[in-house]
């Protein structure tokens, strides 16, 4: 594709039209270089070190991969990654399609209930995480607010409690995207077709069937998409976690990110907590790449 | 929010705006079902805007109303005095500050990283489209994979090149990150926008004598304007919302707007201040919130670009 000026044009000033786009790029590779790969070069070398405070450069070879593995936090947070990740893709999947589906049948007020669904995208995880911890709360929020109305018995101390703090989690979180994949989906559905399911429907088809048949398998595309962005947000996710529990109660909801994070800054293991990044990227490398491979290359 | 909820946007052109096509109406069109459709939607209306509800409900009432359980009612006595409180008074780590500065360095540290990697990014789409060479596309798949790493991986060199860069701990040093990491998306957007330009108007010009950067200016940019307000939105969310890159590589007194509301919640060591606390989550999430309800459709059209091929 490339191009070159007309031939009438000097030798030299050949050159430099064909050297200056390389060079208005050149600042971002070399970004790119140092910034991303040189980094994930480095930490990667780190996590086969015996870094403690401050990076050291001896290698003491997979010892820290092997400690990672035997340190109980570390189990927890790839169970509570585990839980949650899934949970919230499921969750977010259903509850968007269902959405997008209902909102897809001529509704008078779509544009205003769009917004109303997709506003919590606009927010950050620290303000989400703020507004559902006190929600959450049973001293303040929802448990003291039913009883209040006169349910004395009613409970829901879930994010004090050990075993269900991780799933008040997937409660904010799908509450912030699921509007999202709603959008997504809704995009999905205005791109098929109507004159084959008014066929399908005109054959005596029922609705159920003419999503199920039809509708739904020519979402696979959204599907793919919204998988690829909620397993890669589920990943990265920090914000949240800090926000609504801390990470606890106790290490009760310690997710790969927060055990990095505290790891390398707090407890001063930077070999062990570079070995967990080192985790996490590949965790996310195994579901991007094939996904950018596929896109890239479709494009040519 | 997110950092960056926006994978499928790789290959389409300029996106799909809005979702609009051919709305249908499969549901048979007898009354109960119908009803039922708008039951469902307007009770998840109530779901999503709760949240909001409790927080601006709740930072206008005072303490004594929250603790005695009436989170969910209106405010039976009325004050701005939590707003006072969270923007001017309020103990946020060590000092009685509120969060004003914070949210000056938020401003601060928002407006040059956005400014920067928007121009970066809209260079880079040009050159990656119409002057795009063998390994172009490449080049773009590894600048692309930048955006979706787990950041936990440049953590450690970052704060050590911050270091060595005299930046550690500083507004300018967030700025610094923010560019750095806002770059691949700005490009994505750019690259994909200029993708769908006629490539013969370019060619046209080049005939005609017009050199690289007459082209971008004269040709390109004039007609950019859209994907440049998608790209400053998405860029501002993301940059203002970011928590990470501000919990880690800033002091006390160049902390973003978010460490500081996260640090108004978690360490107050007297009584906790809910209202404050609500007030002080409004004010974190006014600009974006803005944002959106002024220009929500180019924000949707940032998170979804080309997110649908069909």
């Amino acid at each position: 594709m490339s191009q070159t000026a007309p031939a009438a044009r000097g030798r030299s000033m050949d050159r430099l039209q064909d050297a200056l786009p390389k060079l208005v790029l050149s600042p971002t590779i070399a970004i790119v270089a140092i910034f991303v790969y040189g980094f994930i070069l480095f930490t990667l070398y780190l996590s086969f070190t015996d870094s403690r405070i401050l990076p050291s450069y001896n290698l003491v070879g997979w010892k820290n991969y092997e400690n990672l593995f035997r340190i109980r936090a570390w189990d927890t947070a790839i169970n509570n990654l585990i839980i949650f990740a899934s949970l919230y893709i499921v969750i977010c999947c259903a509850l968007g399609l269902l959405l997008a589906i209902l909102l897809d049948q001529k509704i008078r007020t779509e544009g205003f209930i769009r917004t109303v669904y997709l506003y919590p995208m606009a927010l950050s995880f620290i303000v989400t995480g703020v507004a559902w911890k006190w929600f959450l709360d049973p001293g303040i929020g929802l448990e003291a607010v039913v009883r209040g109305w006169g349910w004395e018995s009613f409970s829901f101390g879930w994010i004090k409690d050990s075993d269900m703090a991780i799933y008040t989690i997937v409660i904010a979180a799908v509450w912030q995207t699921s509007g999202f994949v709603m959008a997504m989906f809704l995009a999905g559905l205005r791109g098929i077709d109507n004159e084959m399911l008014k066929a399908a429907q005109i054959d005596g088809a029922s609705t159920f069937a003419l999503y199920r048949r039809i509708v739904i398998p020519q979402l696979r595309p959204a599907f793919m998409s919204a998988f690829v962005v909620l397993a890669h947000m589920a990943i990265k996710s920090y914000d949240l976690v800090i926000a609504l529990t801390g990470g606890g109660p106790g290490t009760a909801t310690e997710v790969p990110a927060t055990f990095m994070y505290s790891y390398t800054f707090t407890r001063n293991q930077m070999g062990i907590g570079a070995a967990s990044a080192v985790i996490m990227l590949m965790t996310i490398a195994a579901i991007i790449v094939p996904y950018l491979w596929s896109e890239l290359r479709e494009k040519k | 929010m997110a950092s960056a909820p926006t994978t499928e946007v790789i290959t389409t052109g300029t996106g799909s705006p809005d979702p609009v096509g051919p709305h249908r109406r499969f549901f048979t069109a007898d009354g109960l079902a119908r009803v039922t459709i708008y039951a469902i939607l307007i009770l998840f209306c109530i779901y999503y805007l709760l949240p909001l509800y409790v927080m601006v409900v709740n930072s206008l009432k005072p303490l004594s109303e929250i603790t005695a359980g009436g989170m969910m009612a209106l405010p039976r006595q009325w004050t701005g005095a939590p707003w006072q409180s969270a923007w001017s008074t309020a103990q946020v780590g060590v000092d009685a500050t509120g969060l004003k500065p914070y949210f000056i360095n938020s401003i601060i540290m928002v407006v040059p990283a956005v400014a920067l990697s928007t121009i970066i990014g809209a260079l880079n789409g040009y050159v990656l489209t119409k002057w795009s060479f063998r390994g172009s596309t490449l080049i773009f798949g590894l600048i692309l994979f930048g955006c979706f790493i787990p950041f936990q991986m440049v953590l450690i060199p970052m704060a050590r090149m911050l270091g060595l860069m005299g930046m550690a701990g500083t507004v300018p040093g967030l700025v610094f990150v923010h560019f750095v990491y806002g770059i691949g998306f700005s490009t994505l957007y750019f690259r994909n926008y200029y993708a769908a330009f006629p490539t013969e108007l370019v060619r046209a010009a080049q005939i005609d004598g017009a050199g690289f950067f007459t082209i971008f200016w004269r040709i390109l940019l004039p007609s950019s304007g859209p994907i440049a307000v998608v790209c400053i939105i998405w860029q501002f969310t993301n940059i203002w919302n970011d928590f990470l890159f501000g919990a880690s590589f800033s002091d006390f007194d160049s902390q973003p707007m978010t460490v500081a509301l996260n640090n108004l919640v978690q360490s107050s060591t007297g009584v906790k201040e809910y209202n404050v606390h609500f007030a002080g989550a409004i004010m974190a999430a006014l600009p974006t919130l803005l944002v959106y309800v002024v220009a929500g459709r180019f924000f949707v059209r940032g998170l979804m670009a080309g997110s649908v091929k069909g």
